[in-house]
């Protein structure tokens, strides 16, 4: 008998996705004074830990239920179909990314940068680039997330027939494999040289780890999640992990973080998803569930309406997003590098992203399919609540 | 407690050599460029009147053309170095070889060591393992264990991180290889100089345009002259620095 699923729509995910999605826009503007709000500098873990999180459990609670009604082969085939229109869309954002170079290209001949120079060396065989980045191979800077999620969704069929049926063993594999990563280094080859950025091998725990939520570990550990010490225990660690924080920034107080303990935590590595990554985004996430409620009126209010509306389209406002940062990045870098052109285009671009979220639900509501979680099952893929 | 003291003196410290900067053409904010670790073996290499630096890095530790090397940071440092210790003999020798990976540099530091003695290794590195896309998590061990070597065999150690180009970060992140050199350098007490943060500064004040499409070697040349003197400046701030690896090694026993 498989676990049972809570109905309703948690507004929490989409809040949260959205808020991801703007962090994640904002962070891939390199030296963007607004990054400074973003909390991947007030802890270990940052936007990605979020957004491949909830990716996890709202795919698990949409084609979790499409598996029980239809069946493996029908929710299979909707899973695959959706990392499809995921891979359409990250070749989408490579050619946009091309068009960005074609033109830096023309104005980057400085003897300061012969050296950085050579990393447009892909330019001389633009045919093997393109093969490369159609294979997910050649993965340019911040082109990195839509692979991993690609990965994740292909190999999700089978996962989530296994959370159906003994969540238990699929948890246990999924921390099997984390470990043996952390271990033997395992990771998929790119182009030219080294591997990828996001390991799916690693960063699949925390995918699982969301899907067995959707499907109903977040009703076996809900009360546990609650409980005061668990919740004393998360405040702890993230206050520590503030400190050890700031002692990046304040390099002269990191002598006061005994060398035993910087011989322990360091290097905190992002492409493995670190352990201390993974803690810290728990850590936040039992914060905000117990202080969030699903029924918190706050979530209906006009004010959040924004984030939500961004997170229920997430695929779609998260390509925009990443052309945006191109965008932003290049204005930024060719025209004025002034702090308030900076705050100009991150706000700019988030109101981009909320008024592109609004038309597509406006179209959606047009089109009859609805933004919420009760949308007909055999729509399931296209609702909101969108994997 | 005695620690705390430590870091409160530092401080201190910090707070008055704020306006010692090196000239004004260069000048960045004074937390951009500054010592938190000591460099012992330098200290007493200059006690003995000898001091020996290499420089190991790839293409943008070097300028084009035939007067590039002489005109890039390295042999700008020589001369800002000599300038500040006139009574020392200071040589630099560089190590510098365009797309080296930091294996690949670590790999020759045991010859160097045996065959120059530096008292004091530069090592600018980042930028060619990002493009050939190392793991930061390689690049991090690579970076660990040869800064132990250099120690062992008699040199203190300066990181010199990649350029800001904003540019080619469409391309390549050198982010995640800087923050991999902050946290050696975090965790073994070494110096950093932040380059990245200090070209950025340049380009933000408009010190200097470093967008500019040109073939000139002008302001790559300023840049340069720039760079090694506020690396000389850096050098001079960690003889003032108590403490260090030593130290800190011996309290945890």
């Amino acid at each position: 008998m498989p676990p049972s699923v809570s109905s309703g729509r948690d507004l929490r995910l989409d809040l949260f996705r959205g808020l991801a999605l703007w962090l994640i826009f904002l962070d891939h503007i390199p030296s963007n004074i607004v990054n400074w709000i973003t909390i991947r500098n007030y802890g270990f873990s940052d936007a990605a830990e979020i957004f491949v999180f909830i990716s996890g459990y709202t795919a698990a609670f949409v084609y979790g239920r499409a598996m029980r009604e239809r069946g493996f082969i029908i929710a299979g085939a909707r899973i695959l179909k959706r990392a499809w229109t995921v891979y359409i869309a990250h070749v989408f954002i490579f050619v946009i990314f091309m068009a960005q170079i074609a033109y830096l290209t023309t104005s980057l001949d400085n003897p300061l940068y012969s050296e950085e120079m050579r990393a447009f060396d892909f330019l001389q065989q633009p045919g093997v680039a393109l093969i490369e980045a159609l294979l997910l191979k050649f993965q340019p800077n911040f082109m990195d997330v839509l692979p991993l999620y690609i990965v994740l969704l292909i190999a999700f069929p089978l996962v989530l027939w296994l959370l159906l049926h003994w969540p238990i063993v699929a948890l246990v594999l999924s921390v099997a494999l984390y470990v043996a990563v952390q271990h033997f280094y395992w990771n998929l080859p790119a182009y030219p040289t080294g591997t990828w950025f996001f390991n799916p091998l690693a960063w699949q725990l925390i995918f699982v780890v969301g899907a067995w939520l959707g499907v109903g570990g977040a009703d076996r550990i809900g009360p546990l999640l609650r409980s005061r010490y668990v919740v004393g225990a998360a405040i702890a660690f993230l206050v520590l992990a503030l400190m050890v924080v700031m002692t990046w920034y304040f390099p002269r107080y990191a002598v006061l973080i005994p060398k035993k303990v910087q011989d322990l935590i360091y290097p905190i590595d992002k492409n493995n998803m670190d352990l201390l990554r993974f803690l810290h985004f728990c850590a936040l996430a039992i914060l905000t569930v117990r202080f969030i409620p699903i029924d918190w009126p706050g979530l209906k209010s006009r004010w959040l309406r924004p984030a939500i509306l961004c997170g229920q389209h997430s695929l779609e406002i998260f390509c925009l997003g990443i052309a945006l940062s191109f965008i932003g990045h290049f204005v930024t870098s060719e025209f004025s590098r002034s702090i308030l052109m900076q705050v100009t285009i991150s706000a700019l671009g988030i109101l981009i992203m909320i008024a592109v979220a609004s038309l597509i639900t406006w179209y959606d509501n047009v089109e009859g399919r609805g933004s919420g979680g009760r949308s007909k099952p055999s729509q399931a893929d296209l609702a909101g609540g969108e994997a | 407690m005695r620690r705390i003291a430590g870091a409160l003196i530092g401080v201190c410290a910090y707070a008055s050599v704020a306006s010692a900067g090196p000239g004004d053409s260069c000048a960045v904010a004074a937390h951009l460029v500054h010592a938190d670790a000591a460099l012992p073996r330098v200290a007493a290499a200059i006690k003995a009147k000898n001091l020996k630096v290499v420089v190991a890095g790839t293409g943008s530790s070097t300028l084009p053309g035939a007067n590039g090397a002489a005109a890039a940071y390295p042999a700008r440092l020589e001369e800002a170095l000599q300038k500040k210790l006139p009574d020392v003999k200071v040589t630099i020798i560089s190590l510098i070889k365009s797309r080296q990976t930091a294996a690949d540099m670590a790999a020759e530091f045991p010859k160097v060591l045996a065959t120059e003695k530096p008292n004091l290794v530069i090592w600018q590195t980042g930028t060619a393992d990002a493009m050939r896309g190392v793991s930061t998590d390689e690049f991090q061990v690579t970076l660990e264990q040869a800064v132990g070597k250099l120690r062992d065999g008699g040199a203190d150690v300066i990181f010199v991180n990649p350029q800001y180009n904003p540019r080619s970060d469409a391309v390549i992140g050198t982010a995640p290889y800087a923050e991999a050199i902050r946290w050696v350098a975090l965790g073994n007490a070494i110096n950093l100089f932040d380059r990245q943060a200090v070209m950025r500064q340049w380009g933000e004040l408009g010190t200097f345009d470093l967008l500019a499409a040109t073939k000139s070697l002008d302001t790559a040349a300023n840049v340069h002259e720039c760079i090694g003197r506020l690396l000389a400046h850096l050098v001079i701030q960690g003889l003032a620095v108590n403490g260090g690896e030593d130290q800190k090694d011996k309290k945890s026993q």
